[in-house]
């Protein structure tokens, strides 16, 4: 009898709070909610009637999206190209040489690589203002300024986190297998390549996807590097387009605003699983 | 096992020949990116300069100069205020999120989905979305987020929370899915109610996790930028009565990159002291935290 009541009461507090969970949830894409409905509305209208459906006179069709494609001397495709560009070369950069460098590591363990292991996890903790300066400037003189060469300069910077990630995990796989590849007459450019590489793959993903993340979002540092008259990414296009006109289209801004975050929002729905544990292994660091 | 086993030793020499290819990218990129500006950045900080070859050394005035700059004393205890309030607000509420979600209850897996989306969206972004939020609301009063200080800065936090909360939610989640379920059974057999379980088993077993999530908390809160820049970017601004003026809702870093980039242009040594100090705090501060709750973790 007893046992039932605290059953029941137990369910009856499952329900309230999936109710409490569901209430928040709403609340929690509203905003997203919003972009889209300011998306369609006329841009006079975005200011005094944030909230209310694009209906009636409000609306106006795709013409913020037209108008945000195109306006500005900056036209948005390019910016998209750009940002597709430095993510997925600095992303790729980074994977592939980190990892080499933290097998290596890890591996050899002499002076030289403690070193650089200690440098990597101390960079972790520099905030980005405390080298903007200068790194911009020797970005300027070495010519990494260019979408093509400015993943050099995420290598550079975001190595310390990547490296620190696989080290880790080069540490926890047996030696055996390596030294197994070794009596094969495996040289270490193989050994790397066929053996360990492939079993890098789970942190490789979750590596991966935090650069992704970072590199993609990224503002100060590609606004500071690269030429912004010829070379802007998505982020530095949205906020050019405040600074290159005396008043806002906030209804074209938001139109650009929904296209930026579909593909996030769509690469997001599709490797979920990935990116929610990449995160949970990416913060155990410090 | 033998680390130094002959078969090893052996084996790490033909490594070894390859040093340049597995270390140097990443060596030189990180010289490149990393270690020099921050040496420079070090040795600019005690110079006078307008482009960085004639930079000449001017001893500690540049950190006397940025102690006693009203915006930059402004904008760290604004930094420091807003750092605090999402540090308690965001860990709170994620913590409370993740318990939720923890209970069994149906739909779990999609509220984990949607409470972590906004993650996933750049500061930029979510600064300008906001900022239309803002202004839908306060529009109707008159008024505007750029109006009043308190505004930018409940603005500030509530962008963060939205932003935040999904992610230490994850951490948190993770956390807790290790507490043992023996030792929560223990505790229920004890007789134990359910604030008691929370406080002295649950939130003991989560000590590694709170700690990663107020580090990150802290550090983020300290480091903002780019929303601090979307949102409100320092507006409203102070006139003084010297004629300079003060962003109310400027945080450090934006502080920082004014100093460089918008003010006159002798202050850039100014800025690169103002940068070295911000350094030491941020890493000051999460190494001092870092301490604080590692004592508090029980070992397993």
């Amino acid at each position: 009898m007893n046992n039932k009541s605290t059953l029941s009461a137990e369910r009856r507090n499952k329900t309230i709070l999936s109710v409490v969970l569901t209430v928040i949830c709403v609340i929690y894409v509203l905003p997203v909610l919003t972009v889209v409905l300011n998306s369609f509305k006329l841009n006079t209208y975005v200011k005094t009637d944030t909230f209310a459906l694009p209906k009636g006179e409000m609306w106006a069709g795709f013409d913020n999206f037209i108008k945000g494609m195109t306006f500005g001397n900056y036209p948005f495709w390019k910016s998209v190209v750009y940002s597709v560009v430095i993510t997925l070369l600095s992303t790729a950069l980074i994977l592939l040489f980190t990892s080499m460098a933290a097998w290596y590591i890890a591996r050899v363990n002499s002076i030289a690589c403690k070193a650089i292991y200690f440098l990597c996890v101390f960079s972790m903790v520099v905030p980005f203002q405390m080298v903007m300066f200068t790194l911009s400037k020797t970005a300027d003189a070495l010519r990494l300024n260019t979408p093509w060469t400015i993943p050099i300069v995420y290598l550079g910077f975001g190595a310390g986190l990547a490296i620190f990630m696989f080290v880790g995990f080069v540490k926890s796989i047996p030696l055996e297998i390596e030294e197994a590849a070794a009596i094969d007459g495996c040289g270490p450019l193989r050994t790397y390549f066929s053996v360990v590489f492939p079993m890098l793959k789970p942190t490789m993903i979750s590596v991966g996807i935090l650069e992704i993340m970072w590199v993609w979002n990224d503002y100060l540092l590609p606004v500071l590097v690269l030429d912004i008259n010829e070379y802007r990414t998505i982020p530095i296009h949205i906020q050019y387009l405040k600074g290159s006109y005396g008043t806002v289209d906030l209804g074209a801004t938001m139109a650009l605003i929904l296209l930026s975050i579909i593909p996030v929002i769509v690469f997001y729905l599709s490797c979920q699983k990935h990116i929610i544990k990449g995160v949970a292994s990416g913060a155990v660091k410090g | 096992m033998n680390k130094q086993s002959p078969l090893r030793r052996f084996w790490k020499t033909p490594l070894r020949r390859w040093a340049w290819l597995f270390l140097g990218p990443v060596t030189a990129a990180f010289a490149i990116g990393f270690v020099w500006p921050f040496l420079q950045g070090i040795w600019l900080s005690f110079c006078k300069f307008k482009l960085i070859k004639d930079a000449k050394f001017v001893g500690f005035s540049n950190y006397a100069k940025a102690l006693t700059d009203p915006s930059f004393m402004h904008s760290f205890w604004y930094t420091a205020l807003f750092a605090l309030v999402s540090l308690v607000l965001i860990n709170v509420l994620a913590f409370a999120v993740a318990l939720a979600l923890t209970q069994g209850i149906r739909g779990s897996n999609l509220f984990r989905t949607v409470f972590f989306m906004p993650n996933l969206i750049g500061g930029i972004v979510l600064g300008y979305i906001w900022s239309m939020i803002f202004d839908g609301i306060l529009s109707r009063y008159g008024t505007s987020i750029l109006m009043e200080t308190k505004y930018g800065f409940w603005g500030l936090i509530i962008l963060m929370c939205w932003q935040q909360i999904g992610y230490m939610m994850i951490i948190y989640i993770a956390g807790l899915q290790a507490v043992p379920g023996d030792m929560l059974e223990a505790a229920k057999i004890d007789g134990a109610n359910k604030w008691q379980t929370l406080f002295r088993v649950t939130i003991p077993n989560v000590m590694p996790s709170i700690t990663i999530c107020t580090f990150l908390g802290l550090t983020n809160g300290f480091k903002l930028f780019d929303q601090n820049l979307a949102l409100t970017a320092g507006q409203p601004f102070l006139i003084q009565a010297d004629g300079s003026s003060i962003k109310t809702t400027e945080m450090l870093a934006l502080n920082i990159y004014n100093t460089f980039y918008t003010s006159n242009s002798a202050s850039q040594g100014t800025a690169q002291a103002k940068a070295v100090l911000f350094f030491i705090l941020v890493a000051g501060l999460g190494l001092a935290q870092l301490a604080f709750t590692r004592k508090r973790e029980v070992q397993q």
